[in-house]
């Protein structure tokens, strides 16, 4: 690494800082013997993810650094300029994100790995993620990105692998990620080489003065779109998110969901604010299309899982649309000249993307903590943890409420600042707003109440009732690591909820919107639009309204007792069956009903009936299974193709090697006549 | 904050718990007269809260703390919209001033509270409430979200004091269709969130066809003593909302003494007569299958996004 001038910054010193860490847990992974691997390299890795973090807020603030140029030589036609690491505001605030994910993944991920996840091959893979992540938004061209984006690929691929010697669907899971993830990289290529040719050079300062429009811009534009929503989770292009999430060791669900698919909100913003940005309207409806038909389609599958990590998938899908359907609006309004609610639209994206980073870390580390406890990960199998795990059950209790946006976490603060920048649109003008913006509310409104079911019934089944399995009755609290990761986690989605002032303000900055700041240092005033949200003063109100029912409640309580009973009403009967309680399957059942057409759900009843009478039912299974309909109409399809497409090619493959000579032949003599020619 | 509004907040949440009772106590009368019963009297549903105030609660072993946070949580929930609600005067707080999201998201934390509470037993009937309460809510929502963005586009603001105050100012956009519609979706969104007919029955006995009384069958004592005020108050502050949306006359303007006692009497006058009506209505209506809740519910959305639609295209 050569620095190019002497005056170093902040920015390059952190810079230099993750890389060196990075390779330092590398060497721990590699060198440090088994009993203590787990905490030296995870060790290692939360330096690296604070230094991030810490480098992440400085190039926020404003920071500017001369830039890591990396010492590689490549052997390109185009004219290539330097690769530069130097991050600017919004480059800041997603290397901060990834790097805060990775300190608590990382944190966990000491007391939680174990088997082939803390292996040599698990950490270093993990470390190699965690580095590149850290690094995507830092590029300041295009193949620095390519590169630092590739490492994140690699890395993760490796230690989705891990659990695949023992379990089956672990390969699946990785084929298709590895495939989405190549085929996101691919299309990236092809995007920014596209840029690259059209402004002639790769840096992005280069693409971004050369001012590209017409069809270039276009077919870029599309291309990246369609890489970055892959990468990002976005409908139909999600599939790989509820394979591989779940399969993944669960510090690297966390860290995948809430930190790698925002990789690719990063790239939206990148192409749509810096690299193009006076693209034509239609993108920033596009955007909006994907991100709303992705919210939806993502919260209502979420709502219908069983499987806490698939459940948690799909709810990624959803985040990731809302921020993209944020992004869209901020865009479309810009382009109509309404820049102070398009600023409020955008900050929501970004509140919206620190948001899901802080909540969907403790949801991902929580269910880590409850498949480490009981191995189960199916709600219909869980129960009663509350008592058993109280720590894990109040973090994820607060995540939950973050992820269902309800004050006062980080979640609603989001939502709340999305709902205000739609209300204030001035559509009375253009009918296109008119008509784009009430759908769009519409659609988001629906969204939220679905996560509100959703986030209840992960929260409530798992965590509440009575064990409905030996394991779920039998589980223990977490190790204090992994507490303390969850517990730093929490801490941030209440603290953001409680005072996301300054943050919004910094938000602003990282994409030059006025009119959002700060009151009294906590609250958040959407000076543009006139609005005050101040969730510190509400926790006031709520407070002093508690105080004279509290006094009521135990001066209650202290003349009559709670009563301890066997039973508090049980329908006037014993409760003698776990089974007898409802399930997660149960719970969602009236929604399947409602949505049956986009669920496509089939349910099966199996009835064995009693030897002596036929009226006698003996046993009776009920096995309900959703599908995906994106999968089975688009991907089926598409790779029955490719298999047929292969089974085509096969004809002209047979092996023989007489047919190969001859093909050389031919291909010889098709040469020696058009050059003749 | 001023003094002015902290007076106001005290006397609304003094007043919605004191009146909360005796408008239970009106529409429980209304309802057995209609049907040709004696009733309870007016003063039944205070004597049922302070028998139940005053009796044990119970718990049975492996419970959560849910059991006994979950009717607090209720009640600060129900307490906190009726003091953000403007129910006596439109005098509101500077850095919490009754934003209509924020009303919406403390309502939605009293809803998942019982629904916490429905699984907390176990028991197969608050799982089977809580269930079916949640994906209400959930198709609730679209329809109160596009019924307050069509309320506060001619308000320019999502903050009810304003809304209020504007809807007064201006009494010819009473009668407009864009305010009628979004009214009417409000409507049936209160009759939902409050578990009245026909969305759900608060007087069955029948556990198969319970949504809220299903979630709170396992309270007993001082816990659905605290349960029962909770969604009272509830339908109390989303009844006054509405009344003073569509008849925004009498709710006064500062903390003044007159002023402030013209606007309970003009708000108790509203939500006893709003309440008898609600009573009436239902005394002609049955319960609708659970499985057509949805379409009710879509309808009510159909009008809150027509009333949007129309604010923009039309006017």
């Amino acid at each position: 690494m050569t620095v190019l001038e002497a005056s170093l910054t902040m920015v390059d010193a952190g810079l230099l800082a993750q890389l060196l860490l990075g390779v330092l847990a590398i060497l721990a992974a590699v060198v440090a013997p088994a009993r203590v691997r787990n905490g030296c390299a995870g060790g290692a890795l939360v330096a690296a993810g604070i230094a991030a973090a810490v480098t992440g807020t400085a190039a926020l603030l404003g920071v500017v650094g001369v830039g890591l140029q990396l010492p590689v030589a490549l052997p390109l036609a185009a004219p290539l300029e330097p690769l530069l690491l130097a991050p600017d505001r919004l480059g800041g605030l997603f290397m901060a994100l990834a790097g805060v994910v990775v300190a608590l993944a990382a944190l966990f991920g000491v007391g939680y790995a174990h088997g082939p996840a803390a292996s040599r091959t698990g950490w270093t893979g993990f470390a190699v993620f965690a580095v590149g992540m850290q690094l995507v938004p830092a590029a300041t061209d295009a193949i620095t990105f390519l590169l630092a984006w590739e490492l994140m690929a690699g890395g993760s691929t490796v230690l989705l692998l891990a659990d695949h010697a023992s379990r089956e669907p672990v390969r699946r899971a990785a084929v298709w990620y590895a495939v989405m993830t190549h085929l996101s990289f691919l299309l990236l290529l092809a995007g920014f080489g596209v840029l690259a040719a059209a402004a002639g050079g790769t840096s992005w300062a280069t693409m971004a003065t050369a001012g590209i429009e017409g069809s270039a811009a276009t077919v870029a534009f599309v291309l990246l779109v369609a890489g970055f929503a892959t990468k990002a989770g976005l409908v139909p292009v999600h599939v790989w998110l509820p394979r591989a999430h779940p399969e993944a060791p669960s510090h690297m669900s966390a860290a995948m969901s809430a930190a790698m698919v925002k990789m690719g909100v990063y790239g939206f913003g990148l192409v749509t604010l810096r690299l193009l940005p006076h693209g034509p309207r239609w993108w920033s409806i596009v955007l909006i299309a994907l991100g709303a038909v992705s919210a939806l389609y993502g919260i209502l599958q979420a709502s219908v899982q069983a499987d806490v990590k698939k459940l948690l998938a799909y709810s990624t899908t959803e985040n990731i649309g809302l921020i993209t359907t944020a992004l869209g609006v901020g865009l479309l309004l810009r382009d109509s000249g309404q820049d102070a609610v398009a600023d409020v639209a955008l900050v929501a994206a970004l509140l919206l993307a620190v948001s899901h980073a802080a909540f969907k870390s403790v949801l991902f580390l929580g269910a880590g903590a409850v498949l480490h406890a009981t191995g189960e990960r199916d709600l219909d199998l869980l129960g009663g943890l509350t008592p058993r795990m109280p720590w894990t059950s109040v973090t994820f209790g607060i995540g939950a409420l973050g992820a269902a946006a309800l004050p006062v976490t980080s979640g609603f603060v989001a939502e709340w600042v999305l709902l205000q920048g739609l209300i204030h649109v001035d559509a009375r003008a253009d009918r296109l707003l008119a008509i784009v913006i009430p759908i769009t509310m519409g659609i988001v409104a629906l969204t939220v109440g679905l996560g509100l079911l959703t986030f209840v019934k992960a929260y409530g089944i798992g965590f509440l009732a009575r064990p409905r399995t030996q394991a779920a009755a039998d589980a223990h609290e977490a190790g204090p690591a992994m507490r303390s990761a969850m517990v730093l986690g929490a801490v941030l989605v209440v603290g953001l909820g409680l005072v996301p002032g300054p943050l919004a303000q910094t938000l602003a900055a990282a994409v030059s919107a006025a009119g959002v700041a700060t009151t009294g240092g906590t609250g958040l005033v959407l000076g543009a639009v006139g609005v005050v949200l101040d969730p510190l003063a509400l926790t006031v109100l709520t407070l002093a309204t508690l105080v004279p029912l509290v006094a009521v409640n135990v001066a209650l309580a202290r003349r009559h007792p709670r009563r301890d009973v066997d039973l508090a009403w049980g329908c006037g009967g014993e409760r003698t069956s776990p089974r007898m309680e409802y399930n997660a399957t149960s719970y969602s059942e009236p929604l399947v009903r409602v949505f049956r057409s986009s669920l496509q759900a089939s349910q099966l009843v199996d009835v064995v009936r009693h030897d002596e009478s036929p009226l006698l039912i003996e046993q009776m299974t009920f096995t309900q299974e959703t599908g995906d309909v994106i999968e089975d109409r688009l991907y089926l399809p598409a790779t029955r193709w490719a298999v047929r497409f292969g089974d085509l090619a096969r004809t002209i493959q047979n092996g023989s090697i007489h047919r190969y000579v001859g093909f050389s032949f031919a291909a010889l003599v098709l040469v020696l006549v058009l050059v003749a020619l | 904050m001023t003094i002015g509004s902290v007076v106001v907040i005290v006397i609304q949440l003094v007043f919605a718990v004191a009146i909360t009772p005796v408008l239970l106590g009106v529409m429980r009368t209304t309802r057995a007269r209609l049907e040709g019963r004696v009733g309870g009297g007016i003063g039944q549903p205070w004597r049922d809260l302070r028998k139940l105030l005053s009796k044990e609660p119970t718990k049975a072993p492996g419970s959560t703390p849910v059991l006994s946070l979950a009717p607090i949580l209720l009640m600060a929930s129900s307490l906190v919209l009726c003091a953000l609600i403007p129910l006596v005067s439109t005098l509101a707080l500077a850095s919490v001033p009754g934003d209509l999201f924020v009303v919406v998201s403390v309502l939605l934390l009293g809803t998942v509270a019982l629904a916490l509470l429905g699984l907390e037993s176990g028991s197969a009937f608050g799982g089977m409430g809580s269930s079916r309460h949640m994906v209400i809510a959930a198709l609730v929502e679209p329809t109160v979200l596009l019924s307050i963005y069509a309320l506060s586009v001619p308000a320019g603001t999502s903050a009810l004091a304003a809304i209020v105050q504007a809807r007064r100012d201006d009494p010819a956009s009473l009668l407009n269709p864009v305010g009628l519609l979004a009214i009417v979706a409000l409507v049936v969104v209160v009759i939902a969130e409050t578990g009245r007919l026909p969305v759900d029955n608060p007087s069955t006995h029948l556990e198969l066809t319970m949504i809220h009384e299903a979630m709170i069958l396992e309270s007993g004592g001082r816990d659905l003593g605290w349960l029962e005020l909770g969604s009272w108050l509830r339908l109390t502050a989303l009844l006054g909302l509405v009344a003073n949306l569509a008849l925004p006359w009498g709710i006064g303007q500062d903390a003044a003494p007159l002023t402030l006692l013209a606007g309970i009497a003009a708000i108790t006058v509203k939500l006893l007569v709003l309440g008898a009506l609600l009573a009436a209505a239902e005394v002609f209506i049955a319960k609708l299958r659970l499985f057509r809740v949805p379409e009710l519910l879509a309808g009510s959305f159909v009008m809150a996004f027509l009333s949007v639609s129309a604010s923009y295209l039309v006017f």
